[in-house]
């Protein structure tokens, strides 16, 4: 089964870290997903920009409009995902755990719904 | 070796292999993990260098050592204790060679822990489910009706609960395993009547509940053969084996003398027959030994009227002095009233009726209707009946009972 991790942290926290414990994020949210091709759970994994950089589409009757920002005016905002092969919602939970952004926000397991052709 | 023989050996030894890491590692989640990644490098170099001799010693074995190295690197990033590491791997290391004959006593030592009495009774069989049987969160939340998230949750917090409240991985010692093994015993029961009472949910998905109880039933007698385990799993095969005959194929609900004999599954029957000869051998038996017998008694009769009504009536007596509650109370009256005549089993119901214990309970009202109507108090039995059919929740029952009152309408003369 695919699950779908969505990472959710506040800006302000992040923007909060010294220019070393953002480095050591960094660096441990890179090797966390090496760790998970090594283990063979990794499908793909990113990090998004600010929700600054962020346009939302939507075509009404035929015409399309964009507005800036994100679509969910939330305080935690959506900073990445990693989508992971488990055997079933606690083996995602579990790898989920360990992603070291949930030590600072919060990471939502959806499982991937197929879609039948 | 290829993929579909890996999946094979998964099927075939996963459980074996998590029990024996549980005990090495000492922790549900590193253990997974380990189990996992042992299984992965196998998958790389078994089709390449060969199946090793003994898979099962080769994946506790890298399992181990995935494990202690997965251990050595969280020491370095997070705050765990350093002692805790190295004792594990001191341990680990001191069993140079996977050890043969302690893994089915880890498979027990696994079922004691995931129903241990301090964990909650749905966390417990959530737990087992998953870690013994090795069905995943999806299957049991189907299973149960219940969410997924909710059946996720439990897991979570039992494993949490098991390392906070430092659960020994063990087998209990004698003086406590009358007492635990109870416990077992009631998980799998549980999730053998889940599966059973097939009055709602994906037929399919409970029967498969119900034949994991069984299997799990077996692994308990296997590996502990003790006469209540050999009880329980009699009883559940006893009452397997007439599983097709419960139902007619519009989905009523037939009774046990009107159900088809010729479909009752006889290898089951003698199976759960043997095992409670074995079972009743041993002196003072307890609740799901004679709960096997009396099943056993309707199994082996050809037909209703063969039932050896004595018996069964004399094995609910014994068993109201073993386990009294008001359910066996019911059953028991149900006996004499066969056995000895519908006033004889009357006056057992209303002490039972008078005694308030189960007031809402639908098959008092019904059991009552029907000795009613046997002894012609058709008034009675229709009022009964009525109260039966308000109480009733499962369509089925309530379809049944709604015949039966049509029926006394009728022989009343009153509207039906």
């Amino acid at each position: 089964m695919k699950y779908l991790c969505l990472v959710y942290c506040e800006a302000s926290t992040l923007e909060g870290l010294s220019p070393e414990d953002k480095r050591n994020l960094d660096r441990d949210s890179l090797a966390y997903d090496r760790e998970l091709e090594r283990s063979g759970h990794f499908i793909a994994a990113d990090a998004l920009k600010s929700v600054n950089e962020a346009a939302t589409v939507r075509v009404r009757d035929g015409r399309m409009s964009v507005a800036d920002g994100p679509f969910a005016e939330t305080k935690e905002q959506l900073g990445g995902f990693i989508l992971v092969e488990a055997r079933d919602m606690n083996e995602a939970i579990r790898l989920a755990a360990g992603i070291p952004l949930a030590r600072l926000g919060a990471i939502e397991v959806r499982p991937i719904h197929v879609i039948e052709a | 070796m290829n993929q579909a023989g890996i999946e094979a050996v998964y099927r075939a030894e996963s459980r074996r292999v998590l029990a024996t890491l549980i005990r090495l590692l000492r922790d549900f989640d590193l253990a997974e993990e380990a189990m996992h990644e042992a299984f992965a490098a196998a998958a790389v170099q078994w089709p390449r260098g060969g199946t090793p001799k003994n898979p099962r010693a080769w994946l506790v074995s890298a399992g181990r050592f995935k494990g202690i190295d997965r251990l050595r690197r969280r020491a370095r990033f997070e705050a765990i204790e350093p002692e805790l590491a190295m004792q594990i791997e001191a341990d680990a290391e001191a069993v140079s060679e996977v050890d043969d004959d302690s893994i089915p006593d880890d498979r027990l030592r696994l079922i004691f822990t995931c129903c241990h009495p301090t964990l909650a009774p749905d966390a417990q069989v959530a737990l087992t489910l998953r870690e013994v049987c090795g069905l995943t969160t999806e299957e049991i939340a189907r299973a149960f009706l219940v969410p997924t998230p909710t059946v996720a949750q439990r897991i979570v917090r039992a494993k949490a609960k098991i390392r906070e409240a430092r659960i020994p991985y063990m087998v209990p010692p004698p003086r406590e395993l009358p007492e635990r093994l109870d416990a077992v015993l009631r998980v799998i029961y549980l999730v053998f009547n889940e599966g059973y009472s097939a009055t709602s949910g994906d037929s399919v998905t409970r029967g498969e509940l119900s034949a994991e109880a069984i299997r799990l039933g077996r692994l308990v007698v296997a590996l502990l053969p003790e006469p209540e385990a050999m009880g329980l799993l009699a009883l559940m095969l006893l009452h397997e084996s007439r599983r097709a005959t419960r139902m007619s194929p519009d989905g009523e609900i037939v009774l046990l003398p009107d159900q088809d004999r010729s479909l009752w599954d006889r290898g089951q029957i003698a199976e759960g027959c043997a095992l409670v000869a074995t079972a009743r051998a041993a002196n003072r038996p307890g609740p799901y030994v004679l709960q096997a017998a009396i099943a056993a008694a309707h199994a082996s009769a050809r037909s209703p009227e063969e039932t050896d009504w004595m018996a069964v009536a004399r094995l609910y007596a014994e068993l109201l002095q073993v386990e009294p509650s008001p359910i066996v109370a019911l059953n028991h009256a149900a006996a004499v009233s066969i056995q000895a005549g519908p006033n004889a089993g009357l006056e057992l119901v209303d002490r039972i009726v008078e005694s308030g214990d189960i007031p809402d309970y639908y098959l008092l009202h019904s059991a009552r209707a029907d000795m009613l109507r046997r002894l012609g108090r058709f008034p009675e039995a229709e009022s009964a009946y009525a109260r039966a059919f308000e109480l009733a929740r499962q369509e089925p029952e309530r379809r049944f009972l709604a015949r039966r009152l049509a029926e006394i309408r009728g022989i009343l003369g009153g509207p039906t």
